[in-house]
């Protein structure tokens, strides 16, 4: 993207030079997307001193974010995907051996992954819906406030603040049979988190009660985009507080909602410390990131493990993708569409 | 069809500032009435008083005869412009006139028909699907005044509609406003802080300072009559030259010179016991270069002879400022030229601007004679600002 821009803002102040000096050949730049190249080719050749050095210059700038990135994330990334097309376990060193994608029709065609990527998708639906409605409400809340603004706000966040393994121990403290006050209140008698149904519903509670205030935040940013004035206009068009904001809050925040939904989303889909501490993944509540870290990490699998761990890297790309391209989310920092 | 009327409206806010204090206002059918006054004045208050965008803390509104202070905006049935158009950045502009009709729960064909209508006499039929953020400025405005007619309300309230556009289209759209407020017969609730706009707009203009109304009227009335200082002030531009002066005997002592006192302003002194101290008011318009002025007029005036400071040329006239000789400025002088910002009242001291005619041979640096028309000199009392020469 910055690349195409780069050679465009070159293009623009070659090409009238290329129009005096050299009538003909060269198209003038950034016409079209086909003039695009060769206006780039033209604008290379009539390069300054200067405008060389600003590029040199340019370059040496970026290089050691894009090594940084090369090495911490774009390494780990072709070396999974390396890990999986073999076969590769630690406790038969000896036996590693490629295999092409063996390990991808393993784990496809195996019950465990499906049981917990269906898991995985519950949990992910089901606490992103209530996390929406219930951050909206708290935005709104929050946006409203007018008395103890500050202290509404903090008090809000308060969860998030909370490491979530140190309040996913809290949550197993609080269900636990007989010293648990939550299971004595609720479930007298019973061990809620040794059934998938209950422990499914404590552990999407969890969950939402941790990344609410997260969701809050984001729409509460989305709801600085409404101004006053369009909620006036609306009161005096005719609309209640309903209709104002289905109508008009909602449509016009609608970026920030869906900048919120697609982090949510992504966040939830590799939920991993809470089932970890409330079950271990237990009675089919794993997630697919509790399955890949049992086989990569105890079962010391790394070819079944990094398999996993790139599908879950394709689940992940995909929701982005789908977020991105058909519900038109802006991603952050492309904002061509021309708001106020 | 409907009458507006405001009796002893006030909003008091919850820290306890007084922004609107016991507003009268009685608004006819069909009436065009401007709301003008320098920011903090009241003014916007008072027209979200009528919105119902904000509550009356006391007084009463009523609108055609029925008390409307605690029904929802949306139960008053006025349509309101606002300074940034609030368009719907989501909806084309179609969707944005058809909004309250939508919400009014019309059939579509209704809605198309009237939609239709108020696009064609806005002139935006070509633009009907495009969306706001692709409309220039004054197309937005046109789109939010749409937005207001279609629904044939009751009043329309317009909140300084015109003032984010640049100049030349102001006027245009001011001129297009009133034909349209013409047209519909509506009427209209207009706040503006441009007192150009108030005199060329309204049939009935309030001049508001500080939460209280100063004076209601028709524009000329205002300018001819002002009840005080600051309406004499605020209205008109340039705007009323205001110099000390001291009643001496059988004339006024000012940095005009000796004034001779006449008839008409000796009876409006006596009659309002007028101070020793009062400050004289005339506008520039009512001056005129000595050398053009014949004897009958000469006589029914004063001349003053001052060293010019600056000459502009506007083309039809001059404008000619003269030094003044001119140190104790009141204090409500003061105030007023902090009150209605330095365009609006001279801030420099000591300045007396004149409006003479383009023929006028005036050059910067002369000491020259100026003519002044002592018909139209007003007195106010230093100390309230009220016009001494009101009734005369």
């Amino acid at each position: 993207m910055s690349g195409e821009r780069l050679s465009e803002d070159q293009a623009a102040p070659g090409s009238p030079a290329d129009g005096t000096a050299e009538p003909g050949p060269s198209p003038a730049g950034g016409s079209g997307r086909g003039g695009r190249t060769g206006g780039t080719r033209s604008g290379r050749r009539t390069l300054t001193e200067g405008q060389r050095s600003e590029r040199r210059l340019a370059l040496l700038l970026c290089a050691p974010a894009a090594l940084v990135m090369i090495a911490v994330t774009g390494w780990p990334i072709i070396y999974s995907v390396w890990l999986s097309l073999q076969r590769y376990d630690l406790r038969f060193p000896a036996d590693q051996e490629f295999v092409g994608l063996a390990n991808y029709v393993e784990v496809l065609t195996s019950s465990y992954w499906w049981t917990s990527f269906g898991v995985t998708l519950l949990i992910t639906v089901v606490s992103v819906a209530i996390e929406l409605v219930l951050g909206m409400a708290l935005a709104l809340i929050m946006h409203r406030t007018i008395v103890g603004r500050g202290l509404v706000r903090t008090s809000a966040l308060v969860p998030y603040g909370i490491v979530t393994v140190v309040a996913a121990f809290s949550w197993r403290y609080a269900w636990t049979p007989d010293t648990g006050y939550l299971a004595n209140l609720f479930a007298p008698g019973s061990a809620p988190l040794t059934d998938q149904a209950s422990a499914l519903a404590i552990i999407t509670l969890a969950e939402v009660w941790k990344t609410t205030p997260f969701m809050a935040l984001l729409l509460m940013a989305g709801l600085a985009l409404v101004p006053d004035d369009l909620l006036k206009a609306a009161s005096m068009d005719g609309a209640g507080p309903w209709q104002r904001f289905i109508k008009v809050m909602v449509p016009v925040m609608k970026p920030a909602i869906l900048v919120a939904l697609l982090f949510r989303t992504l966040d939830a889909f590799r939920i991993f410390d809470n089932i970890y501490v409330l079950t271990s993944g237990a009675q089919d509540t794993s997630s697919v990131s509790i399955l890949a870290n049992t086989n990569l990490i105890q079962a010391l699998n790394l070819g079944i493990g990094s398999t996993m761990s790139v599908l879950i890297f394709l689940s992940v790309a995909l929701i982005a993708f789908v977020f991105v391209k058909l519900f038109g989310t802006a991603a952050p920092g492309s904002d061509t569409e021309g708001r106020r | 069809m409907s009458d507006i009327v405001l009796d002893r409206v006030t909003k008091r806010y919850p820290d306890g500032a007084l922004a609107v204090q016991e507003v009268n206002i009685e608004i006819a059918d069909g009436e065009f009435i401007i709301l003008v006054g320098p920011s903090g004045c009241g003014k916007s208050t008072t027209l979200n008083m009528i919105a119902g965008l904000e509550d009356i803390t006391s007084g009463e509104l009523r609108i055609d005869g029925t008390v409307v202070n605690d029904r929802a905006p949306k139960d008053r049935d006025i349509a309101m412009v606002f300074q940034s158009y609030a368009l719907y950045p989501h909806l084309s502009v179609r969707e944005n006139m058809a909004f309250p009709l939508r919400l009014a729960k019309l059939d579509t064909a209704t809605i198309d028909r009237k939609v239709n209508e108020a696009a064609r006499i806005l002139d935006l039929t070509q633009h009907l699907d495009r969306r706001p953020s692709n409309l220039s400025g004054g197309q937005r405005q046109r789109v939010a005044m749409g937005r207001a007619i279609v629904r044939n309300p009751k009043a329309f309230l317009m909140d300084e509609p015109l003032s984010n556009l640049d100049a030349k289209l102001r006027v245009q759209m001011r001129t297009s406003v009133s034909r349209l407020q013409k047209q519909l017969g509506t009427t209209t609730v207009y706040v503006t802080h441009d007192q150009t706009e108030a005199m060329t707009l309204g049939d009935r203009v309030v001049v508001m300072r500080g939460g209280v109304v100063q004076q209601i009227g028709a524009p000329q009335h205002l300018y001819e009559h002002p009840a005080n200082l600051f309406v004499a002030g605020f209205i008109g531009s340039p705007a009323m030259n205001f110099v000390p002066a001291a009643v001496a005997d059988g004339g006024l002592a000012t940095a005009l010179g000796e004034i001779r006192l006449t008839d008409r302003l000796r009876r409006a002194m006596e009659r309002a016991d007028a101070p020793r101290e009062v400050i004289l008011g005339i506008r520039p318009e009512h001056f005129e270069d000595a050398s053009l002025v014949d004897d009958r007029m000469r006589a029914e005036g004063d001349v003053f002879t001052g060293l010019v400071d600056v000459v502009e040329s506007m083309g039809s006239d001059k404008y000619v400022y003269y030094a003044l000789d001119e140190k104790a400025r009141s204090a409500e002088l003061e105030e007023l030229a902090a009150d209605s910002g330095s365009s609006d009242v001279p801030a420099s001291e000591g300045q007396l601007v004149t409006r003479l005619s383009a023929v006028s041979p005036v050059r910067e640096g002369d000491h020259h004679e100026v003519w002044f028309d002592l018909g139209k000199v007003q007195l106010f009392d230093p100390s309230t600002g009220r016009n001494l020469t009101l009734e005369a």
